[in-house]
């Protein structure tokens, strides 16, 4: 098992690496960052002592070694609209994403997973069949969409709920449902799927033949079984769930790390571009590496690979 | 030991009959069609190519027409001519319909070729990684690993907000950094594939390594990755629209369908219409893709999980 985790830890920091030469690169893109990182009026002694001053005459090699060194220290230089150090600016905002993914995560799971045992016990009920075109229409709809559609029923028409900014429960209401529906959509056509696969096996049906009465078959011999799959998902999710903050910060000026980026971008501010980036890229490899870790707990088999 | 003449009769043909072949994809397709909802998606993408390919017959307005005298009109409204404009107008008085009449060709075009470019690029990579396995193996894998941590949205916008927001930009960008399931489905067929008896008779009979993975292995890893294709081709389309929402998409005037949609986030509270009917056709889009991927995918290759 340790050398499994070892293997594991080896791999997710040189993917960090990887991540690292991505978000250097960006700068890079074009040839020039000087030219991207100063104002467009910038006279060209400007730009040819900002190349000096930020050692972008160096070979990129050099510079990269440079940036992550930086990098390591979490200082991606200062922002160029605020004045601040770019990684501070987005640490600021990494809780608010955290609550709202969190809240999305957990949406999600308390919905996906309930419906898709459901789905799989009663198969080809009605109740199967709307979870079915529900799930269908939650992985076909775009969330930005959504997002606006809610507004528009509950904000706009109903006044129910606020539709934008962060403060108490109501304000996560809508961001959270729009955040959350596709991963919703996603976990519980695989709970369904994974479900009926398990309850399929010949462990169900000795399980059932012994006596064993349905709640614990399902709940306990199927659930834990099928529970593989989501976890893995669950981690993947995460990604479309942190992605996904970008749109979903933004229809609802949500002050988050998502937003911050889509502002950074339209004010030319690349060094908190690069922070957010970098920072969003670190916690998806780290919590894919904890899922790891977890499977050998759901699943003893792995700890002997 | 076994006599040398059982060895041949248990051998796998070396030619593959072509007209069976071609009778498979038929019975493929007759399978298909039985299933309603794929062919409901069949349907609807059908519909959805053709008007895009025939915008200009079937489109009732010029997409571009301005008139401010009939701008934020609700559907159905009747103009002096008697025109009728079936889902209202916008801002600037476009017909709503129209516009998303030719947002569906930049949806299409974007969702084509991007899924082209990273459909390429991930048979090759999954082809050369699975066949010749190894550090060439360890590296693209890795790679893909990088290319995951991404949360996509994020790293193509900080991306094409460097390069600037354009057509070519966005479907290099979208088509480069999608390439990862595909390498990965085609590179788990490859594995099993290499082991197989027509394989190993082509390595015994001296091909070449390229002519072994074009002619025997590149066949039998196109089914797995023709889903891939059609069910990514859906996910490329909401990328475009939500780059095009943001501002980072095809600029205006040309209509998109998440470009009209952020027009009509502004109008949200007066005019509703704006924003419901190009997410509406976003959503029809890429369920009909969705279902279609999915009859695809049970009918070629059920144990194919994407």
């Amino acid at each position: 098992m340790t050398s499994y985790l070892v293997r594991r830890g080896w791999q997710s920091l040189l993917v960090l690496l990887g991540v690292s030469a991505v978000v250097f690169l960006i700068l890079h893109l074009t040839g020039d960052p000087a030219l991207l990182l100063l104002p467009p009026d910038a006279t060209a002694e400007d730009i040819a002592r900002f190349r000096t001053a930020m050692g972008f005459d160096d070979p990129v090699f050099v510079q990269y070694i440079r940036f992550l060194r930086g990098a390591l220290r979490g200082d991606f230089g200062e922002s160029v609209r605020h004045g601040e150090p770019a990684m501070s600016l987005v640490l600021e905002r990494l809780p608010a994403t955290f609550e709202l993914a969190g809240a999305g995560l957990l949406l999600a799971l308390c919905l996906a997973i309930p419906a898709g045992i459901v789905s799989a016990v009663k198969r080809n009920t009605a109740v199967d069949y709307i979870s079915t075109v529900m799930a269908l229409l939650g992985q076909a709809m775009p969330t930005f969409w959504l997002g606006i559609m809610l507004i528009l029923v509950f904000s706009v028409r109903l006044s129910w709920l606020p539709s934008s900014g962060r403060g108490d429960v109501e304000h996560l209401v809508l961001p959270a449902i729009t955040l959350g529906l596709f991963t919703t959509a996603r976990i519980a056509r695989l709970t369904r799927s994974g479900m009926l696969e398990v309850l399929a096996q010949d462990y169900i049906r000795t399980a059932r033949a012994k006596g064993v009465s349905e709640p614990p078959v399902v709940w306990k011999h199927a659930l834990k079984n099928a529970s593989i799959p989501i976890v893995t998902i669950v981690g993947i999710e995460l990604g479309t769930l942190l992605g996904g903050s970008v749109i979903t910060e933004t229809i609802f000026a949500w002050p988050g790390v998502g937003r911050l980026s889509v502002q950074a971008i339209f004010n030319r501010d690349y060094p908190v571009v690069q922070a957010a980036v970098f920072l969003l890229a670190s916690t998806f490899v780290i919590v894919n590496f904890l899922v790891d870790v977890a499977y050998t707990y759901l699943d003893p088999r792995i700890r002997f690979r | 030991m076994s006599p040398p003449g059982s060895v041949a009769a248990e051998s796998v043909p070396l030619a593959p009959a072509r007209p069976r072949a071609e009778r498979e994809w038929v019975a493929v397709l007759r399978r298909l069609v039985r299933r309603r909802t794929a062919l409901f998606g069949l349907a609807v993408v059908a519909i959805v190519f053709l008007t895009a390919l025939l915008a200009p017959a079937v489109s009732p307005f010029d997409p571009f027409d301005q008139d401010i005298s009939q701008r934020l009109k609700e559907p159905g409204w009747q103009d002096a001519h008697g025109r009728v404009h079936p889902l209202g107008t916008d801002h600037l008085g476009r017909d709503i319909l129209a516009r998303i009449i030719y947002g569906s060709r930049i949806a299409l075009l974007v969702g084509l070729s991007a899924v082209l470019i990273s459909g390429l690029l991930g048979m090759t990579i999954g082809l050369c990684a699975g066949y010749f396995g190894g550090r060439l193996d360890d590296f693209f894998m890795r790679l893909a690993d990088i290319q995951l941590a991404f949360p996509f949205i994020l790293l193509a916008i900080a991306v094409i907000g460097v390069l600037g927001p354009s057509l070519g930009n966005i479907i290099v960008v979208i088509g480069v950094s999608s390439w990862v399931v595909y390498a990965r489905v085609v590179r788990a067929e490859v594995l099993s594939i290499r082991e197989r008896e027509f394989v190993q008779a082509a390595v015994a009979l001296g091909s070449l390594d390229g002519r072994i993975l074009l002619r025997h292995v590149l066949p039998n890893a196109f089914t797995p990755w023709l889903v891939v294709a059609t069910l990514d081709m859906a996910r490329v389309i909401v990328i475009e629209s939500a780059l095009s929402f943001l501002g980072l998409g095809v600029q205006p005037p040309t209509p998109t369908w998440g470009g009209m949609l952020a027009d009509g986030r502004v109008y949200l509270s007066t005019a509703w219409w704006l924003a419901t009917f190009p997410g509406l056709a976003i959503l029809i889009t890429v369920l009909g893709i969705n279902l279609f991927g999915d009859g695809l995918r049970d009918t070629l290759d059920p144990r194919l999980k994407v």
